[in-house]
Formats: C-alpha cells, sequence, structure tokens
C-alpha cells in the first residue's frame, strides 16, 4: 500500500480513536479515562474530516467534546469514588464480552460486503454530479444547504426535524425532574 | 508558496504540505504576538481611565514593558505543586493557547487573505472555541487545589451557559448571507455591514463573547478577591503566562471576529483592489471594538455570580430567541431587492429591507430594556419596603417630639 | 479542494500546539530548578497560607451538572439550526415555520425549566 498523506492523517486519526477508546477501558482513573474518551472523539471528528463530511466533524468536536464530554466530566465529579478503582471490571462483564464479539461479527460480516460494493466505480456512481475521473478530495462540501432544506420543506425531514426538538425537550425535562427528585 | 517549493525541486505533495506548515506557522505567530502590543495597550488605557500613568520605564511610553515581562518570565521557576495529577496540569495551558489559535484560521484579513476559508468557518469558530472549557476543566482538576477546582467548575457553568446566546445571533448573520464561510459573511456585507440589520443582535454577541473570555464585569472566572484567580491559582512562570496570553488573544480575537461578522471586516473603499487596504480597516475596526471593550472593563463592577447566570438564563437567552425569530421573519416577508446595479444603486434597493430588519431589532431591544427596568424597580421598591417595615430596629426614641412625630433611629441590618 | 483546506487546518493543529509549548519548555531550560526536595512548603496545595483538609477531587454540587445538560440540549439544537439558517435564503415562508415551531418546542423546556427552579444559582 501506498503511503499517501491522506492515508497517514488517516492512520493517526485511526490510532488516536482506537487507543483513546482502549485507555478509557482500561483506565483505573475516571477523569482520566474521560480525557481519553474525547481524544477518541477527537481522533473521530479528524475521521469524518477525512470522508469530507466537515459539517459533520465540526458537530462531532462541538457536541462530544464541547457539551457531552464536559456532562460526563460533571457526572464524574457527583460520583464518589473516582480515582483508585480496583478492577475495571464488573460482574457484567462476560455479557458485555460476549455482545462485543456479536457485534464485532456482524458489523464485519455486513461492512466487508459493502466496502467491495461501493470500492472503484461503484463509489463514484452514486454522486451524479461527480465525473468518474474525479478524486475524493475533489468533491466539494455543498451539501449543509441541502440538510437544511431537507429540514423545512414538506417533502422532506421536516417532521423529523421537528421530533427532534420534541425529544430535546423531552430529554431536558426529564433530565430535570431526575436531578431534582432528592431536593424537592 | 507552493509553486516557489515546486521550483526548489521538492516533490509535489510534500511542497503542498510544507507550504500549508509555513503558511499556517507565519499567520499564527503573528497572530500570537499581538498580545504582546495589546497588554501594553491596555495597560495604559487602564492606567488612563484611572488617572495613573502606567508602564512607563521600559522603553518609550513604556512600549517595552512586554517583551520584559516575557523575558523575566523566562526566568521563573516552574513549581510543580507536590500533589498535582501531572498530564492535565501541564497540558491545560497548551490546549488553552492552541484553542484560541485555532480561530486564527478562518479569519479573513482582506478579500484573499484568508487562513483558509472553510465552508463551516462560523461553526468551525465556535467548535474550536469549546476546547477552552475542556483546558479549563482540566487545570482545575490537575491542580489538585479546592479553590481551582471551585474556580473552573464556575468557569465551566459561565462558559457553556454563555455560548448559547452568542451561538443564537451567531446564527443571524449566517442566515442573511446564507453561508457558513467567513468569507460569504464579509461579502454578504458590501452594501451596508451587518450591524445596521442586526443592531440588537450584535449587542448580544458582543456581550455574550465577553462573557466568554471571562473579562469584567463577567470575570468571576479570576475574580482575585473570592477565588484567588481561580483556575489559574497553583501555576507559576511560563504556564500561568500561556494562560494569560491565551486570555489577551481571545479577546483580541473577538474584536476581530465581530468586526468580521457584523462591521464588515475588510469591506471599505477600494479594499477589493488593494487587499493591504482591507487588513488596514480590518484593524481599524477592530481596534475600535477592542477599545469599547476596555472601556466597559474599566467602567463596570463585578457580577454576583447568581447575577450572573440569572442574567444569562432569564434574559439573554429568552431575548436572543425572540430575536432570532423576529429577524427571521422580517427577512422573509421582506422582497429581495435587485442587487445588480452599481453601488448607489444597490444602496437605494436595498435599503427599505436594512431599515425594516434594523428598526426591527431596535424595537427588540429597546422592549426588552423596559422590561428589565420595570423589573429592576419593582425589586428595588420589593427589597424597601422589606427594609422599612419588617426589620427596622429603634434604637431610641426621642421622649419629646419636637415637631409632631417621633423621631426615629433606624439602624438597617445589613449596611 | 476541501480536503487541501483542511490539510491547513491540520498543519494549523500542530504549530497551535508547538507555539506554546515551545515558551514552556524554554522556561524549563532557562528557569531555575530549586524543587529537589519535594517536601518544601511551596510546593504544598496553596490555600492562602492555611493546611489543605480533606480531599480536593470530591463531590461538587448538583447545580452544575443541571447547567451542563440545559447547555447540551440548546447546543444540539442549534446544530441542527446551523442548516436550516445557511438554507434559509432559497426557502419559502414554511421554513421560517418549521424552525418557529421547532424553537417554541425548546422553549417550552426553557420555560419549564425556569419554573422548577432548574436555572436558579443555589
Amino acid at each position: 500500500m501506498e503511503l499517501t498523506w491522506e492515508s497517514l492523517a488517516f492512520l493517526i486519526f485511526s490510532a488516536m480513536t482506537l487507543g483513546g477508546g482502549f485507555a478509557v477501558v482500561t483506565q483505573r482513573n475516571l477523569f482520566h479515562a474521560a480525557l481519553f474518551l474525547m481524544l477518541s472523539l477527537f481522533g473521530t471528528a479528524g475521521l469524518f474530516v477525512l470522508l469530507v463530511a466537515p459539517f459533520l466533524a465540526a458537530v462531532q468536536v462541538l457536541v462530544y467534546i464541547g457539551a457531552i464530554a464536559i456532562l460526563i466530566l460533571f457526572a464524574i465529579m457527583l460520583t464518589r469514588r473516582i480515582m483508585g478503582l480496583e478492577t475495571t471490571l464488573n460482574s457484567q462483564w462476560p455479557v458485555a464480552l460476549i455482545t462485543m464479539v456479536i457485534l464485532f461479527v456482524s458489523l464485519l460480516l455486513v461492512l466487508t460486503p459493502l466496502g467491495d460494493n461501493v470500492s472503484g466505480e461503484r463509489l463514484n456512481a452514486t454522486f451524479t454530479e461527480i465525473d468518474k475521473e474525479s478524486e475524493v478530495s475533489d468533491v466539494s462540501f455543498t451539501t449543509v444547504a441541502a440538510i437544511g432544506e431537507a429540514f423545512s420543506t414538506r417533502n422532506g425531514f421536516v417532521l423529523p426535524f421537528e421530533i427532534v426538538s420534541l425529544l430535546l425537550t423531552a430529554a431536558l425535562i426529564g433530565a430535570i425532574v431526575v436531578a431534582r427528585e432528592d431536593e424537592a | 508558496m507552493k509553486d516557489i517549493l515546486l521550483d526548489l525541486g521538492l516533490a509535489d505533495g510534500l511542497a503542498a504540505v510544507l507550504a500549508n506548515v509555513i503558511g499556517a506557522g507565519m499567520l499564527a505567530t503573528i497572530f500570537l504576538l499581538i498580545p504582546i502590543f495589546t497588554i501594553w495597550v491596555e495597560r495604559k488605557l487602564a492606567a488612563r481611565f484611572q488617572n495613573r500613568i502606567g508602564p512607563n520605564r521600559a522603553g518609550p511610553l513604556g512600549l517595552l514593558q512586554s517583551f520584559a515581562d516575557v523575558i523575566k518570565l523566562l526566568g521563573k521557576e516552574m513549581i510543580f505543586p507536590r500533589h498535582v495529577d501531572v498530564v492535565p496540569y501541564v497540558l491545560a495551558p497548551v490546549i488553552m493557547v492552541s484553542a484560541v489559535v485555532l480561530i486564527v484560521a478562518v479569519i479573513p484579513l482582506a478579500p484573499t487573505i484568508i487562513g483558509t476559508d472553510l465552508s463551516i468557518g462560523a461553526l468551525y469558530f465556535i467548535a474550536v472555541s469549546s476546547f477552552t472549557t475542556i483546558s479549563v476543566v482540566m487545570a482545575g482538576w490537575g491542580s489538585n487545589n479546592k479553590y481551582a477546582l471551585l474556580g473552573a467548575f464556575r468557569t465551566v457553568a459561565q462558559l457553556v451557559s454563555y455560548e448559547i446566546p452568542m451561538v443564537f445571533m451567531l446564527l443571524l448573520p449566517v442566515m442573511l448571507a446564507g453561508s457558513m464561510s467567513m468569507m460569504g459573511i464579509v461579502e454578504f456585507q458590501s452594501n451596508y455591514w451587518m450591524i445596521f440589520y442586526l443592531p440588537t443582535a450584535a449587542i448580544i454577541f458582543l456581550a455574550s463573547n465577553i462573557a466568554e473570555i471571562g473579562r469584567a464585569p463577567f470575570d468571576l472566572i479570576e475574580a482575585e478577591s473570592e477565588l484567588v484567580a481561580g483556575y489559574m491559582i497553583e501555576y507559576s512562570a511560563m504556564p500561568f503566562a500561556m494562560f494569560y496570553l491565551a486570555e489577551f488573544l481571545h479577546a483580541f480575537l473577538v474584536a476581530v471576529i465581530f468586526s468580521v461578522l457584523f462591521l464588515g471586516g475588510w469591506q471599505g473603499p477600494f479594499a477589493e483592489d488593494l487587499p493591504v487596504l482591507g487588513i488596514l480597516y480590518l484593524t481599524v475596526k477592530t481596534f475600535i471594538v477592542y477599545f469599547g471593550m476596555m472601556w466597559v472593563r474599566m467602567t463596570l463592577p463585578r457580577f454576583r455570580i447568581d447575577h450572573m447566570m440569572a442574567f444569562n438564563w432569564k434574559f439573554l437567552v429568552p431575548l436572543s430567541i425572540v430575536q432570532l425569530l423576529v429577524a427571521a421573519f422580517i427577512w422573509k416577508i421582506m422582497p429581495e431587492p435587485d442587487l445588480t446595479g452599481n453601488l448607489i444603486e444597490r444602496w437605494v434597493n436595498e435599503f427599505p429591507r436594512m431599515a425594516v430588519m434594523g428598526i426591527s431589532g431596535l424595537v427588540v431591544g429597546y422592549a426588552s430594556l423596559v422590561m428589565l427596568r420595570n423589573y429592576a424597580s419593582q425589586q428595588r421598591k420589593h427589597i424597601l419596603s422589606l427594609t422599612t417595615t419588617t426589620q427596622t430596629y429603634p434604637l431610641a426614641v426621642s421622649p419629646t417630639p419636637a415637631t409632631g412625630q417621633s423621631s426615629v433611629i433606624v439602624v438597617t441590618p445589613g449596611d | 479542494m476541501e480536503l487541501n483546506e483542511w490539510a491547513f487546518i491540520g498543519a494549523f493543529f500542530a504549530i497551535a500546539w508547538l507555539l506554546p509549548v515551545t515558551p514552556i519548555v524554554l522556561n524549563r531550560i532557562l528557569g531555575p530548578r530549586r524543587v529537589s526536595d519535594k517536601t518544601l512548603v511551596k510546593t504544598d496545595t496553596y490555600e492562602c497560607g492555611v493546611e489543605t483538609v480533606g480531599d480536593t477531587w470530591g463531590q461538587i454540587k448538583l447545580q452544575y451538572y443541571l447547567y451542563a445538560i440545559i447547555f447540551l440540549v440548546f447546543d444540539v439544537e442549534m446544530v441542527f439550526l446551523f442548516p436550516w439558517a445557511v438554507a434559509y435564503n432559497a426557502l419559502g415562508i414554511g421554513a421560517f415555520l418549521a424552525g418557529a415551531v421547532f424553537v417554541f418546542l425548546l422553549v417550552e423546556g426553557l420555560v419549564y425549566a425556569w419554573r422548577k427552579g432548574a436555572l436558579e444559582w443555589s
């Protein structure tokens, strides 16, 4: 395999994602685990950039690192024992292991043929406006406006768009009810 | 840049990478050196505001003061307190500076001069700003100090809270320009600056950004008298200076971003033909905004933390939502003018839409201020009634009323 | 072309990390290093001269968590509003209605939080 700058970046970001993920589950210090989670999420954002999806990359950083990771840190601070866990395994680890293996195998089964299908010329076939000779790096990102249009036209996704808002409101109310239960 | 490197006989891929690195290095370094100057400006101005002279020893007018400080800081001892969590403690200042420097990449300096014109520039600006939050938590945790941790949590609560009105108001320039690219937003302002369409939004954006950088009156992040410098308490020498540098650079960049989004960026007479003029216009606008920010900083006292949170959640957030909806509605019902003629024609054609948008924004802003004033006067009456009716302690009553009333000396608790 | 622009951002990331590291390393080299003895008072936790009591990394107030949750909800909301804002010029009045309903549903949550006192700093 030829080592291009793109593949080098891919290797770096994959290493960040996988290494960060591995450190999350092995760290005994919950705070450090959360920091490694951020590293992993950042690697994912980099992968999104390589897939020419910068909007998703920015969302990944903004929502996951900027908001969810902060929420996780605050949640960690609410727990009693942050450091020095004796073991990172609890009684459910066999179930988790089995689930993980099943998930991994099924992902492999689904993605491998899919990868064969969309490789080469088949990849370009889905982007009708791009001629077959063009490279991935020439794909311009103009889908943000298309997403926005889909959100607000009747034939598009206006109902899911509103339901998202409803869901978020429900999440907000639920969080407040749960969090303030002990005080009320 | 890439062409020069290709001429030197480098491979195409390597030349592209090197060109990127050199360009990025130059841009970032230039911006990183700006605080050396702005710190001097700020100290000098603060001194004038307080009727002092300010730095005046190092160099003419004290201009070299910041250089002297940098050299002094390099010679200081870096103290690692015994109980720190080393990795987060050391990484925090680095992440803080890098997060702020990253903003520079999408700032359009002139029609042709920009780091890189990302199609999601505006979103990129908020995304990289969120790294500062992480840095604050790491500093607070890593220091293993109760003041630091408390300060860090307060800071994070402040940063995330004020991000909401900021982003809501960032949506409006994006909506009007129909683009998230910073260059696209500047080009939209070739007829009228954004601030004429969105006066209230501009003020909300600036206010919440001042809170984001933790300056007075929102400087609870440092709060010397309560939290002894907050999350920075355990830092010394260069790591501390990095936080300081990041704060000043961030303040400067906020002024730049405000000029870009609302004051037309590089737009000005002949800027299209001569890029240097564009840089000059942007610099002048930036320093006017920066001076305004300093003025606010020198004038207003610090908020109390509960007031600050209430100000955001109960005033700025509802106001920004109302402003967003009103502006979106007006923008939709106003017919799109013909913008093909020369500058005068475009000015005339665009004027009605701009005027209606601007006036609607001012009405929203004024109405909210009236509501705020009424609420404040109610509160004042409430407090006044509490102190005069239920909590008076007569110390002495004069036995013979001289004027028909008994004169009572009242002590109000809490004075 | 888009990927080339991001290559610049990648280079910027590297530079942005290098710039603050350089003075810190310089400081480490140039500055004095007298803390050989880890029992020195100056390496103590700074608490205005008072010895620190108990563990720092303890519990925090629930209030911070509530702010973070409300922020997260708004953050996700705004991520959805950005594409809407970009496409807004090209769309009809229906786009305004879609956005308005979206925001109003969110306002409901904010009003609930306000009435329940979740926005109070306690």
